[in-house]
């Protein structure tokens, strides 16, 4: 089974949103991903990495935002990793439409789109240590 | 980025860009109150024809503006959303929120 691997650290900018997803693009087209599989990829992404922006690092651009991304087969796993302030109540936060900050007009979607477009997403997450999103898919079942 | 936006009878359109992301949402979030404050805009239309990605910010960016048009009282539209953008809107409901109109008005004019 074909392995591939990579890892990535970037600052915690929104102006680095679309470099993540621009990336994670590019190393998954050897697995000839399907537009629609792709575009649900890219997106999972999007929310994992401005969650740890918003609300891991409330949006301090000196800090950084790592991922990490293994393929085996057609198999992809990602992990977003920050080291910010971590999420107090994660049972709470994968209910759609909750947010910590409804000023910061935040739909509260962000874990619900995750969960819409991949197969599989855990969260680890400890108090001022970090957060951790995994996510896995299966390119090519549908 | 290219996003702009069309002032006419009352109507405000808001061309929005190829990615609506949280970057993106930033600026269009502050322009759009800004052009709602300063004119008596009754419509806003959301125009999807250049967008070919929107995440839960975006989501979030154009909820908001519901809310600001319903205390003023005016109506707000989206149009020309590709097959992605629809699913975005279904997945988060915003499809209740909002007039989707197919199509859309076809007057608008490319500008830069």
């Amino acid at each position: 089974m074909d392995r591939n691997e990579m890892k990535l650290t970037f600052s915690a900018r929104s102006v680095n949103e679309s470099f993540a997803r621009i990336t994670i693009a590019a190393f998954l087209a050897p697995l000839n991903p399907s537009v629609e599989e792709l575009s649900d990829i890219k997106t999972a992404v999007a929310e994992a990495v401005t969650n740890a922006l918003i609300h891991g690092y409330e949006e301090n651009p000196q800090k950084e935002i790592e991922m990490h991304c293994m393929t085996a087969g057609q198999k992809v796993h990602i992990e977003i990793i920050d080291r910010g302030k971590g999420i107090e109540d994660i049972e709470k936060a994968r209910e759609p439409f909750y947010t910590t900050r409804p000023e910061w007009e935040n739909a509260g979607m962000g874990i619900s789109i995750m969960e819409a477009f991949m197969d599989a997403v855990s969260i680890e997450s400890h108090r001022d240590l970090g957060t951790k999103i995994i996510m896995e898919k299966e390119i090519g079942t549908v | 980025m290219i996003f702009q936006y069309e002032l006419k009878d009352n109507s405000l359109r808001v061309m929005l860009p190829k990615e609506l992301d949280h970057h993106s949402s930033i600026d269009i979030r502050t322009q759009t109150d800004m052009l709602l404050k300063t004119y008596q805009v009754k419509n806003l239309i959301f125009d999807f024809r250049q967008t070919e990605f929107m995440d839960s910010s975006g989501i979030g960016m154009v909820i908001g503006r519901c809310r600001n048009m319903e205390f003023s009282g005016g109506e707000v539209t989206a149009e020309h959303m590709n097959e992605r953008i629809q699913k975005i809107f279904l997945l988060s409901g915003l499809h209740k929120l909002i007039k989707v109109k197919e199509g859309g008005d076809e007057t608008w004019t490319e500008t830069k």
